[in-house]
């Protein structure tokens, strides 16, 4: 290769998309490095503290598509408080002095403001794809920005996101000279949405593939919308009450019947049963279904939909589906490679709407299953290892059973067997999520055989510091490990600190360290950010006076940085 | 819901109709049990008159079960909705003939008849007299009723305790002339 010269060089690398692969080609040879990073287009930073947006422009002066995480992946669950971090701000303003012609922005987890979407919009010439997954702190004055002065915006994609609704006029801020709309997603908008603007926006987009509504759009909008919109790919559907009259539930038939393009469909988020076999003449198309928000529809609905979905790649639903469903989705979705069950009680205590049985159904009956994301009441090794006979490709296993410590519900015992049978079946499992009743044994399992695990979630699982050694000891891979409420302490901690070197970061809540393991640690290693997020009590955890053997109460998050400590935490997390 | 249940209520089963996890579940779940015995009489009714202030259910952990927050509200919501239709059969309506507004109680407060026929007549101010499963109640005015599913009135008392709180949708304190022919031969 090194007779080549650069712009051949160049090109080739044109054809490395990966990241990983990226960084990996750039660690050849100097050549190699400098080519490399004058041609990176898309850069992705799994923690926006590992780094600094100035060192940042200084190794890629002319990346496109920036990819930012901020908070950890508990925040999802209110684990971490509000204020914690993971603000874009400095980013924006970083990006916007510098020379950068951003093309794309997509965060997770991160604290977006107004101003700085104001700022973003303002920057950027030929800014065209905003997406914002999980994050807060900004409202649709924001979007009426983006909306109103990025002319060569493709793409405005809001998934989960906590915005405060103005109930203004963003829709109507997009100029009626732009056309060039093909991603709308504002799904997790609260607030009335000014439906004449929307049919204007969709009517003048002739690219428009994928839309979310908000479930203030009515069903006589959706079927006007889908008119105006045949050539939709994946369609989000908004408030879907009962059919006001037969003639508006006529016209949404009629519209679509002519979507003959749609491939994915979802929300349902206020939804009456008897609608969704509106939906039936496009289900045996469909490759992706998300009903996991539905929760006014109930199985036999959800049952009729899916018998004739054969094509389904991706599946997320509530358990009010039940075991039955789940064999209906076995023997009809042959082409399933994801499935998410969500429950539909939280606390345990109502119906067993899905069980192992489901589960096993499931294995067995879709070959090309990857990823799942199970929520049960009960489960037993014995189902756990006829999964992993079935099913020996997963990618991605995440089992949630919702009591704690919950042993298999027939013999009593830990589930360390079955989550074991199913580490050792799976060679490429690179997600791992464990509960139930579980003991060190297990721990032995996954270091010993899950070998290419880069994510495990542990809750209320585990014996002893051996439990975490293993893990951390034999998954050469990992990258994030998250634990809660497990009898893990400094030992383990504090066994191989280089070892985090390797990783993206770790999280330990309501486990056995210290206050004073936590500070050895950061002693150690530098390198790391460690970080005490204490919300209870903000004059408890004070340098002077306290006992090294204070149990930390409440949160450890280490993670690597090559920036130090930062300068933006608040006052109840105390960086040691 | 409608549908799923009526499945639920053809489905042939050893166990009687009402012994079906839900029901069961949510007994163990709901409450500390409390024992009356020992209790004195002042405790209990003090107790007693808190209607529907249930001790508070099992302790919920912060962030478990791992689901987002905008996916529990939706599962919350449709659980205010199913109550206040009075589909789930826990706070129900009480009404006592001559009274002059209704009462509403948690039914899943109670361990059984003895217990809820107590914090009735405390909280109405009456007496049930004795319950014969052949003549219903007798030495009272008062007969204690509930309209069931099928929107019949039945007397409190013939079936199992589960059974009657999955299939009680309101309670009535019937009196008099009115009161005769519910379930008594008299």
């Amino acid at each position: 290769m090194n007779y080549f010269p650069d712009e051949v060089i160049e090109h080739v690398f044109d054809f490395v998309t990966s990241h990983k692969d990226r960084n990996s080609i750039s660690l050849v040879c100097k050549s190699w490095f400098k080519i490399e990073r004058y041609s990176r287009q898309n850069v992705f930073i799994g923690n926006c503290y590992s780094i600094s947006p100035e060192r940042l422009l200084r190794r890629f002066p002319c990346f496109k598509s920036l990819t930012l995480k901020g908070k950890p992946h508990f925040a999802d669950f209110n684990l971490v408080p509000h204020g914690w971090g993971g603000f874009v701000q400095p980013w924006i303003e970083a990006l916007a002095r510098s020379r950068v012609g951003l093309e794309e922005l997509r965060l997770k987890r991160m604290v977006v403001t107004d101003e700085g979407l104001e700022l973003l919009s303002r920057s950027f010439v030929n800014f065209k794809s905003l997406v914002l997954v999980s994050c807060e702190g900004f409202s649709t004055d924001g979007l009426a920005s983006i909306a109103s002065n990025c002319r060569h915006l493709r793409d405005l994609d809001l998934q989960e996101n906590e915005i405060d609704d103005h109930r203004g006029q963003w829709l109507s801020c997009f100029p009626e000279t732009y056309t060039s709309l093909v991603t709308l997603n504002f799904a997790c908008l609260e607030g009335e949405t000014n439906l004449v603007a929307l049919e204007r926006l969709v009517a003048r987009s002739p690219n428009l593939r994928s839309l979310k509504l908000n479930r203030a759009v009515p069903l006589d909008a959706l079927a006007r919308l889908m008119a105006c919109a045949p050539q939709i790919v994946d369609l989000g559907v908004g408030s879907y009450e009962d059919e006001q009259d037969s003639e508006s539930c006529l016209k949404l038939q009629a519209a679509i019947r002519k979507c003959t393009s749609l491939r994915s469909l979802s929300g349902f988020l206020e939804a009456a049963p008897h609608c969704l076999s509106a939906f039936h003449p496009v289900c045996h198309n469909l490759t992706s279904l998300n009903l996991s928000y539905a929760a006014e529809i109930h199985g036999s609905h959800l049952i009729k939909l899916i018998e004739h979905c054969k094509k389904l790649q991706r599946l997320w639903i509530l358990d009010s589906i039940g075991d039955k469903g789940l064999e209906v989705v076995a023997s009809t979705c042959k082409e399933l490679q994801e499935l998410r069950v969500f429950p539909t009680d939280l606390h345990g205590g109502g119906n067993t709407a899905v069980t192992e049985d489901g589960l096993v159904a499931i294995s067995a009956g879709c070959p090309k299953l990857h990823s799942i994301l199970y929520f049960c009441q009960q489960m037993t090794n014995a189902a756990l290892i006829t999964v992993a006979r079935n099913c020996p490709n997963f990618i991605r296993f995440r089992l949630c059973i919702l009591e704690p410590h919950k042993p298999d519900h027939v013999t009593s015992q830990p589930l360390d067997e079955g989550f074991g049978a199913i580490v050792q079946a799976c060679k490429n499992l690179k997600r791992l999520s464990v509960s139930g009743l579980l003991t060190d044994q297990v721990f032995l399992y996954i270091g010993m055989f899950a070998t290419q695990l880069e994510m495990l979630s542990i809750a209320f699982a585990g014996d002893t510091d051996k439990g975490m050694l293993y893990v951390l000891n034999g998954c050469k891979k990992m990258r994030k490990l998250e634990i809660r409420d497990s009898p893990f302490g400094d030992a383990a901690l504090l066994a191989d600190v280089n070892k985090y070197e390797t990783m993206r970061s770790l999280w330990m809540s309501s486990c056995e360290v210290t206050l004073g393991g936590c500070k050895r640690l950061a002693r150690k290693a530098p390198w790391l950010n460690v970080e005490i997020i204490n919300e209870n009590d903000n004059n408890r955890m004070e340098e002077n006076g306290y006992e090294g053997r204070q149990k930390v109460d409440n949160k450890l998050y280490l993670y690597r940085t090559v920036v130090g400590t930062r300068v933006d935490a608040p006052p109840f997390v105390w960086i040691l | 819901m409608d549908e799923f249940v009526n499945l639920k209520a053809t489905e042939l089963r050893l166990g009687l109709p009402g012994t079906d996890n839900a029901c069961e579940e949510r007994e163990r779940v709901s409450c500390n049990k409390r024992t009356l015995q020992g209790v004195t009489e002042n405790e209990t009714e003090s107790s007693m008159i808190k209607t529907g202030t249930c001790p508070p259910r099992k302790a919920q952990i912060v962030g478990w079960p791992p689901v987002r927050s905008s996916r529990k509200n939706i599962i919350q919501t449709k659980k205010n909705e199913s109550d206040s239709e009075g589909g789930r059969g826990v706070y129900v309506k009480v009404s006592m003939d001559g009274a002059p507004y209704l009462r509403k109680i948690d039914l899943s407060c109670y361990k059984g008849y003895k217990e809820l026929l107590k914090a009735l007549e405390i909280m109405f101010n009456f007496s049930v007299g004795e319950y014969f499963e052949r003549e219903g109640y007798k030495g009272s005015d008062f007969v204690p009723t509930y309209e069931d599913k099928d929107g019949d009135w039945m007397l409190i008392g013939d079936v199992p305790w589960e059974m009657f709180v999955c299939t009680c949708k309101r309670l009535r304190i019937m009196r008099g002339s009115e009161a005769k022919g519910v379930g008594c031969v008299v």
